[in-house]
């Protein structure tokens, strides 16, 4: 059961590009790309959105970043996330360069500033899936 | 810079009041044809005038082949016709993608028809659901599971890194929301007409931080199509013709996550390419009919529009009155968030008023001067951007 929410749905449905990403994070490593000319890459893909190269390598991030932005809904994004609320989305720029979307936990939604250093923390979902969320570094 | 040469015109259009509940059972076909007989008798034109189509997504085809249901449906022969997929920036899309088939010589009047009457519920039960994130989806995979989803959580995540970089008050974004409303209070057709003040707005509930509910657009039923053609045919029109002289378009990103500035919008460049096209400048502008999902986005465009520097927009909106009786003239009809939003027709509503300015008929709002209007739409999560310049001659 999820550590960080009270319902399980929505979940990720890998792909076959995307999967090792999510086998990944289920051995809680933060997975990127990297292609030949050394773009850094996030979300998976099969081609580097900065020059197409279609030879990609995954490579361990550090699970380190900063909070790009963020808000705290105040109301449910969705009816999955209903009983969710107050949570907190945010977008982080991971030390390696791309950004991800995510949601900072263990935080008071009112302390979270833009800047802030951040780490992922792995919430084991399922037996499948592991969703990486992120905390104020040194939680 | 090549472009539009402005040979193609805005000679007619029609626009449903938006409504909060539909009050008819229209599938949406019959809602296209009623648009398109609005707009044509609107330009003085006839049914057998039209050989060209542009729309949006059209539910009763399941989403595919809808040119080929139109022209049946409307009984019109189209020479040249385009779905346009650009979120809110549909409408102006529409209206470029027109202005280009008419000036190469593809088409000679086209019909753009945008709408969002609901369906009734089949009663078989099921019937196509669109649903974004499906499999194979970055938003469904990367973004949803973690309550990223629908828009207001984007714009928001837009004002506060916006207001990191640049400092933005509550009251500053507001005010756009305030100016509006006087605007739409002088608008028969406009949802929300009762008078709100800066208090009136931060004292709503706050939906996503920093934006309250009145900062945010309501969803509404309605529709709207414009009538565009070729300059020799505007010359025969019912209205002075509104000659689309600049377009722009612009289109990095999906989800905001990805967009590569938050705060330096992919706005620049659709609307630089069109104030280049047209040649005209910033000041020449009567009004700014700017595409308002949201308050913060209106901030934003103002910036990257060119009407005010980066970093300017909360003062510039609160040194300046944005109503129709204001030295700033914007988004006269109420803009989205008080006329309504319906669905890709609310991008068509900053073209449909844009046009009642240019002709002298937007009533008790009318412009004193009004011959050059300036039209953004915006799509998606900041995506899709299109610019037009349109003047009236």
């Amino acid at each position: 059961m999820p550590k960080y929410r009270t319902t399980i749905e929505p979940l990720p449905v890998p792909t076959p590009i995307t999967q090792p990403f999510w086998d990944g994070t289920r051995q809680h490593r933060l997975l990127l790309q990297r292609c030949e000319a050394g773009h850094m890459i996030f979300y998976p893909r099969s081609h580097c959105p900065r020059c197409l190269s279609n030879r990609l390598e995954w490579v361990e991030a550090s699970g380190k970043g900063t909070l790009y932005s963020y808000t705290v809904a105040r109301r449910p994004t969705s009816p999955d996330f209903e009983h969710d609320v107050p949570f907190v989305i945010a977008v982080v720029e991971l030390d390696e360069g791309p950004r991800m979307t995510s949601r900072l936990v263990d935080v008071d939604p009112d302390a979270v500033r833009i800047g802030m250093r951040l780490e992922v923390v792995f919430d084991d979902v399922t037996e499948e899936i592991t969703l990486p969320y992120f905390r104020p570094a040194g939680t | 810079m090549g472009g539009l040469r402005g040979e193609a015109a805005i000679v007619g259009i029609a626009e449903f009041a938006p409504v909060r509940r539909p009050d008819r059972t229209w599938m949406g076909l019959e809602a296209y044809a009623e648009l398109a007989r609005l707009a044509l008798d609107d330009a003085g034109f006839s049914h057998d005038d039209v050989d060209g189509l542009m729309t949006g997504h059209l539910a009763d085809s399941g989403g595919l082949f809808a040119p080929g249901h139109l022209t049946e449906y409307l009984g019109i022969g189209s020479h040249f016709s385009e779905v346009v997929d650009l979120g809110g920036a549909t409408g102006a899309g529409a209206v470029l993608r027109a202005a280009m088939a008419i000036e190469m010589g593809l088409c000679e009047t086209a019909l753009c028809i945008v709408h969002t009457l609901p369906r009734p519920r089949n009663p078989k039960g099921g019937g196509p659901t669109f649903r974004m994130g499906a499999w194979g989806s970055p938003m469904g995979e990367f973004d949803y599971p973690f309550g990223a989803v629908g828009q207001n959580y984007a714009y928001a995540l837009i004002a506060n890194r916006y207001a990191y970089e640049f400092g933005l008050t509550d009251e500053q974004r507001a005010k756009v929301a305030v100016d509006q409303r006087k605007n739409a209070m002088a608008n028969p057709k406009a949802v929300f007409r009762d008078p709100i003040d800066i208090d009136d707005v931060l004292n709503s509930p706050v939906i996503v931080d920093p934006l309250h509910m009145l900062e945010i657009v309501m969803p509404c039923f309605g529709g709207a199509a414009v009538v565009v053609t070729s300059k020799e045919k505007a010359k025969r029109a019912k209205h002075r013709p509104a000659y689309i002289i600049g377009g722009g378009e612009n289109t990095t990103h999906l989800s905001v996550t990805y967009d590569p500035s938050l705060t330096e919008t992919p706005i620049k460049a659709a609307a630089d390419r069109a104030f280049e096209m047209a040649g005209v400048k910033r000041s020449d502008i009567d009004l700014a009919s700017l595409y308002d999902c949201y308050t913060i986005t209106v901030l934003l465009t103002l910036e990257d529009t060119g009407f005010c520097g980066k970093g300017e927009a909360g003062k510039f909106v609160e040194e300046h009155d944005l109503t129709y009786r204001g030295d700033f003239p914007m988004n006269t009809h109420g803009g989205q968030l008080s006329f309504g939003q319906a669905g890709m027709a609310g991008g068509m509503s900053h073209i449909t008023e844009a046009y009642l300015q240019l002709t002298g008929r937007a009533g008790e709002r009318q412009l004193r001067r009004c011959d050059t209007v300036f039209v953004h739409g915006n799509g998606g999560l900041m995506s899709e951007q299109v610019s037009l310049i349109l003047r009236g001659e």
